[in-house]
């Protein structure tokens, strides 16, 4: 997984509550097989006019220029700054895929939906949440200076404003380790192998049961 | 010292070892898979030349993709087919257990888990797919994970888990007839919002909830997670074991007995301490109907359209303004006054035998109303189907002027061949009526099993129990 250090990027303002996983990326995309070309289908159904399936020629497509995202001042934002309970709805890791694969490194939020949330920190993507009044005055910054900036430092847990205002954020001493050190989830916890083991024959005599096998058609 | 709440139980039971930085490694007894959420997993293991740490915890079946008309041609969509292979080909590299599209026991990985007997009460059980709260009806702590964390548990049977925050969701009083788990759920979450259960595992519990059977429980836990919670959850009571009793990966014998005395405690203690409390009162309920793209946006069906001009929150006015639009639909209309085209009944919300019974019985000798286009019936799986098929409710819906189809998630995402139109409007028993969702530009209203097969075969919502 790539680290999350500290980033200076362009932030776009999606306005909307409740923002799902569905429209983050679209179901039919989700029966690709990798983890990687998401990035031109991220919120396929407000972005484009037309109906999106994989296979087409994205470049081809006719955009809908009303939408955030095809809007000239914000090409290459790397922040998103969203609204109360975003991604909520499915467990779909393509909605962290299709955000890292557009370039957001970063999403600043009211509030998040659990798993989405957890989804992005294995995906070296920083979801921040800071209170509705300060997201509330970040989107009215945002919208009245074009090419606004952020500077979000993970090591420090700050956001600098481009006056040079800091907004301090919150975030569990774990993931910030882990974003920051790019650390690989399965590698720390299998150093860990002898104790799932100790757990398994502890499980084993209390509760046997679960140790029953599954025989199938295989 | 106070009692432990139920979710204090399942937790306690799983940790394997506190990390001492507010984590813990908890073990995974269950892990179900899907074809839409682990291939990259397959693939992260492959690449890492790691294999899974305990095969046999794993059950996989592929139910997203899956074409719910004629089988013996296999998937049309060479995209969709793919994703299927793909999982076949895993199982079968990995040795893990699959039940195929042509097995009878293929369905969705939430209605067959507990229909197997693969879901046990106290387990943990993980899938990739967020309605895996469904589980949770059992006494188990059963939540959906991304595709990382599915390559974590094949990798490891563990994952590393911050304990959540308990709710408890009471919901008191009789039940009305003609009030169902799906009235109730989309009541509390018509209460609490879709935000409402974030960072908390909920247990629902009180007289409505000891009422319901177990596949009421499972439609109610199953959307835990549209009330923003990854874990819902019910003690085990008789009617759990009832059902688990039987089944063909439930314990048997002796071992039947030492587990059945061990699930009798999986119940919150009396003096259990939770961090959110609520509660409802059951015997007020009416019937409920969404009608925005959220579903905290519901009504009864008694209700109306609500005006966004009355809305005090700016965000929110917004948000209702641009769930109207999207809908079609113009404040202060009637519930009733609102006319599907198409009727869903499916989705591993209500694709159970007792959701069948139920829309069957609405059904039975009446006919689907001319403005109709399309009325399905999916079963949630392939004994679902047989069982139903037994009971002859198959003939009532084909009579009725139903399809009957093979059993998948369908229309409920529309992964496969089953979708909405653009512009039409649909009366679902699924769990999300997110734009989009049943098809691009498709309307869902979410509703029970029963109040769907009665909008099939009035035309339009109407309260079920007002039906001759």
């Amino acid at each position: 997984m790539e680290k999350f250090t500290k980033l200076t990027g362009i932030v776009m303002p999606l306005d909307r509550p409740n923002v799902d996983t569905d429209a983050i990326i679209p179901k039919q995309f989700l029966k690709s097989i990798k983890r990687t070309g998401f990035g031109p289908n991220l919120f396929d159904e407000w972005r484009y006019l037309d109906h999106g399936e994989p296979g087409m020629d994205n470049s081809q497509r006719p955009i809908n220029p009303d939408f955030v995202l095809n809007q000239p001042r914000y090409q290459g934002a790397q922040i998103l700054l969203a609204r109360e309970n975003f991604g909520c709805g499915s467990s779909r890791e393509h909605a962290p895929w299709a955000l890292l694969d557009y370039g957001f490194r970063v999403i600043i939020a009211p509030s998040f939906a659990d798993i989405f949330y957890n989804n992005c920190f294995k995906n070296g993507i920083l979801p921040i949440v800071l209170d509705a009044e300060t997201v509330d005055e970040l989107f009215r910054e945002v919208e009245a200076n074009e090419g606004y900036q952020l500077t979000v430092d993970l090591e420090r847990q700050t956001i600098t404003k481009p006056d040079g205002t800091v907004i301090p954020f919150e975030i569990d001493e774990f993931r910030k380790h882990r974003l920051l050190e790019g650390l690989d989830d399965i590698g720390l916890t299998l150093e860990h192998a002898d104790e799932i083991r100790a757990y398994e024959a502890r499980r084993k005599k209390a509760a046997p049961w679960l140790f029953v096998h599954l025989s199938g058609s295989v | 010292m106070t009692g432990k709440t139920l979710y204090d139980k399942l937790w306690d039971a799983h940790v394997v070892r506190d990390n001492g930085d507010g984590t813990a490694l908890i073990y995974i007894d269950r892990h179900l898979v899907h074809e839409v959420t682990s291939p990259q997993a397959f693939e992260g293991l492959r690449l890492a030349g790691r294999k899974p740490w305990r095969v046999e915890a794993n059950l996989a079946v592929p139910d997203h993709n899956v074409p719910t008309t004629d089988r013996s041609r296999g998937i049309a969509d060479p995209v969709s087919r793919l994703q299927v292979e793909t999982l076949d080909e895993n199982c079968r590299t990995f040795g893990i257990t699959e039940f195929r599209m042509d097995d009878i026991r293929q369905g969705i990985v939430h209605v067959i888990g507990p229909e197997e007997g693969a879901t046990l009460p106290g387990m943990t059980v993980v899938c990739g797919d967020s309605h895996t709260s469904t589980h949770g009806a059992f006494g188990a702590l059963a939540f959906g994970i991304g595709t990382s964390e599915v390559e974590h548990v094949l990798a490891t049977q563990c994952l590393v888990q911050k304990k959540s925050r308990a709710m408890r969701i009471t919901v008191d009083g009789p039940v009305p007839e003609g009030v169902t788990a799906k009235d109730i759920i989309l009541a509390i979450i018509g209460r609490i919002g879709t935000a409402g259960g974030t960072g908390h595992a909920i247990e629902f519990a009180g007289e409505a909830i000891r009422a319901l059977s177990m596949e009421g429980r499972m439609t109610l836990c199953n959307m835990a997670i549209e009330a923003g919670a990854r874990a819902g959850m019910v003690a085990v009571d008789d009617k759990t074991i009832d059902y688990v009793k039987g089944r063909p990966f439930a314990p048997q014998g002796e071992l039947w007995d030492q587990a059945v005395a061990d699930w009798r405690t999986l119940h919150s203690d009396p003096d259990a301490a939770f961090d959110a409390e609520v509660t409802l009162d059951a015997s007020t309920l009416v019937p409920q109907v969404t009608w925005g793209t959220s579903p905290e946006m519901v009504t009864g069906i008694d209700g109306r359209v609500p005006d966004p001009a009355a809305e005090t929150d700016p965000v929110k006015r917004e948000g209702m303004q641009k769930a109207l639009d999207y809908m079609g639909l113009e404040p202060g209309t009637p519930i009733t006054a609102i006319r599907p085209e198409v009727v869903f009944i499916g989705s591993c919300t209500n694709s159970r035998i007792e959701d069948l019974r139920a829309a069957a019985a609405v059904a039975r000798g009446r006919k689907v109303a001319d403005g109709i286009r399309q009325a399905l019936v999916v079963p949630g799986s392939g004994l679902v189907k047989q069982q139903a098929e037994e009971e002859g409710l198959d003939r009532i819906f084909l009579d009725a002027g139903f399809e009957w189809r093979e059993p998948g998630c369908s229309m409920c995402l529309a992964m496969n061949a089953d979708r909405l139109e653009p512009g039409q409007r649909c009366a679902s028993t699924s769990n999300r009526n997110f734009e989009g969702r049943q098809g691009p530009g498709g309307r869902t209203h979410l509703v029970s099993p029963a109040m769907a097969a009665a909008a099939a075969v009035t035309g339009h919502f109407v309260d079920v129990r007002t039906l001759e």
